[in-house]
């Protein structure tokens, strides 16, 4: 239990001198999975033998004294999103049950290369989509603080396993929230990177001009650790910012100082009252005042159109993701199934049926909203629409740029719903996202940090800086952190039911 | 006016879902039609918001023909590139006949 608790930099730290070996503390994490993830299901698979055999080679280097990264031997987990040659990829869906990508995502190569042994991939909502990985064709995953409950999503698995101590470290994706809304829902750290900073390629895509890959770990400079491993740029996708990414060790470090003296943050005043629980707002005021304490100024900060910013993310996604999915097509990889009664079936009734015997509903809404956003003597009064609003986003956060280094909401509106509740209520599942959204329209970058409890439950404060400015993330979510823990006595995640001997 | 419309009817469902190449069912169709009314009402909350003056934005980023050098790489083998259909004939992606619909 002891090398399952650590943080990854501490364990990167015991792996340097020479207090643990890779092999140990990967063996913990496969033992660790074992114990409880019965009862979390944030694994869709374990890959016990690869993630040895690498942690081997990271002891042998580390023996001759030349460690591939920082992060040389601490395991990590992927959301099952990301190609992983050799390892299944199934995005959640029946559509790519047993499918064994023949490439690696550029971000898997770069673990694989900083020598990170990789445990598994994790649960998500299907392609994706969702706000709490019950939409996952493989069942959902359960909240480690109450095992009754959602973990948020579309990235639930991989902040399951970062929460339950199944993995120090995972990757999500975040295309309106899943990285950032299953941190807050856990309990954990979740970053979403400018858009741009860490490659797309391998990342099965829902909305291209949303999608960011990010870190998913349990304090903050553990996601500036592993941020620094996946972010750059990359040839192979014709999004990626040309320039290096850095500096973002240092400014957690520097933050956990707790010191933010001439620091300038702004309060979302849209992102806040109707529909957010008096303990989230309750929790972010406390959080301001210790900002505040810091050193920090806070005013709030006035962003008009983004009360327009779930609708007009609702109609761009789906519009995307719509796209993305016509890929699924039967012909080259995935389900193919034969439709009932007809002999001789053409490739388009083929594709027909195993699209509806493959996809599942929340699927299915999307590409339906989709299509219809994007069919003919629609398209301007829908996708259009979203995309001139998306206009006046970007303007609203230029505008507050002008004013304060960085902004900062509740990351969700609420703390973890019970399973079932909101599954078949897209309105009310839609709306968990109504702060996350914003950063992906303008792809601008964004953390969620624990800050304190409701009800027992977890509850998220995010911030978000300007494009590129991936570093204040790090400096205020660190101080943020250090302050908050003093209050504690420890980490949020020390008050977390132990699990052991649980089951769903 | 699609912003006046209040439901996405059946109908309407079965005609997007051929468009997108999915057999629905008549259950789906009746299930998915209420549900899909969440889009209208998305799309009707942001009338007369951007005027006609604001341009639209397809992408967070201003890139523009993004080439990379043109140099051959190592791509995946054939038996790589076919690890994961469904159906393979002499080396080749193995279909369903392409031809003879009502088309």
């Amino acid at each position: 239990m002891n090398d399952v608790r650590r943080t990854a930099a501490e364990a990167a730290d015991a792996l340097a001198a020479g207090e643990t070996t890779s092999v140990a503390l990967t063996q913990a994490h496969l033992d660790r999975i074992a114990e409880v993830d019965g009862a979390v299901h944030a694994f869709l698979h374990v890959d016990a033998e690869g993630a040895l055999a690498a942690a081997e080679e990271s002891d042998r280097r580390r023996a001759s004294g030349a460690p591939a990264s920082p992060l040389d031997g601490v395991p990590v987990a992927v959301k099952d999103v990301l190609a992983t040659r050799g390892q299944p990829t199934t995005c959640g869906s029946k559509v790519l049950e047993g499918w064994v990508p023949p490439y690696d995502a550029t971000v898997v190569t770069l673990l694989r290369e900083a020598g990170l042994p990789i445990l598994g991939k994790t649960n998500m909502d299907e392609f994706a989509m969702g706000s709490s990985t019950e939409h996952s064709a493989y069942g959902p995953t359960r909240n480690p603080w109450d095992l009754g409950r959602v973990p948020g999503g579309s990235g639930g698995g991989s902040a399951a396993a970062v929460a339950a101590f199944e993995a120090p470290l995972a990757l999500g994706t975040d295309t309106g929230g899943s990285i950032r809304q299953p941190g807050a829902l856990t309990g954990t750290v979740g970053v979403k990177p400018t858009y741009g900073g860490v490659s797309r390629y391998g990342l099965v895509a829902m909305a291209n001009s949303l999608d960011q890959v990010g870190p998913v770990t349990r304090t903050v400079l553990d996601s500036a650790l592993l941020h620094e491993v996946i972010g750059g740029h990359d040839p192979r996708d014709s999004t990626s910012l040309p320039d290096p990414v850095g500096g973002l060790v240092e400014a957690a470090r520097r933050g956990a100082a707790g010191d933010l003296t001439g620091l300038k943050v702004g309060k979302i005043a849209e992102l806040r009252g109707e529909g957010y629980q008096d303990g989230v707002e309750e929790r972010f005021e406390d959080s301001l005042a210790l900002l505040e304490k810091a050193g920090a100024e806070v005013i709030e900060v006035a962003c008009p159109s983004f009360v327009h910013a779930l609708a007009a993310y609702y109609l761009i996604m789906p519009s995307e993701a719509s796209s993305n999915l016509a890929r699924f097509d039967a012909m080259r990889y995935g389900l193919r199934v034969p439709p009932d009664g007809v002999d001789d079936p053409s490739a388009e009734q083929v594709m027909r049926a195993s699209r509806e015997a493959g996809f599942g509903d929340e699927v299915k809404r999307r590409i339906i909203l989709g299509t219809f956003a994007l069919s003919a003597g629609y398209v301007d009064a829908f996708y259009g629409k979203g995309q001139k609003v998306r206009t006046l986003i970007q303007r609203d956060f230029a505008a507050a740029w002008a004013q304060v280094d960085v902004l900062v909401s509740p990351t969700s509106p609420s703390t973890a719903f019970p399973i079932g509740e909101k599954q078949h209520d897209p309105r009310s599942m839609y709306l968990n996202d109504v702060a996350t959204v914003p950063a992906n329209l303008a792809g601008v970058p964004g953390i969620s940090v624990p800050n304190g409890l409701h009800d027992g439950l977890p509850v998220g404060f995010q911030v978000l800086a300007p494009r590129q400015a991936d570093d204040r993330l790090y400096r205020v979510g660190a101080a943020l952190e250090s302050l908050l823990e003093q209050q504690w006595g420890g980490p949020l995640l020390s008050q977390a039911p132990a699990l052991e001997g649980a089951s769903a | 006016m699609p912003e006046t419309q209040q439901q996405i009817s059946a109908d309407e469902v079965a005609h997007l879902a051929d468009l997108a190449r999915i057999d629905l069912s008549a259950e789906e169709r009746e299930r998915l039609a209420p549900q899909l009314a969440v889009v209208l009402e998305y799309a009707a909350s942001l009338d007369g918001v951007a005027g006609d003056d604001v341009p639209a934005t397809s992408h967070p980023l201003p890139l523009r023909n993004v080439l990379r050098e043109d140099v051959p790489q190592p791509s995946l083998t054939a038996e790589e590139a076919l690890s994961g259909a469904p159906a393979v004939e002499q080396q080749r992606f193995e279909v369903p006949r392409i031809l003879g619909d009502e088309q």
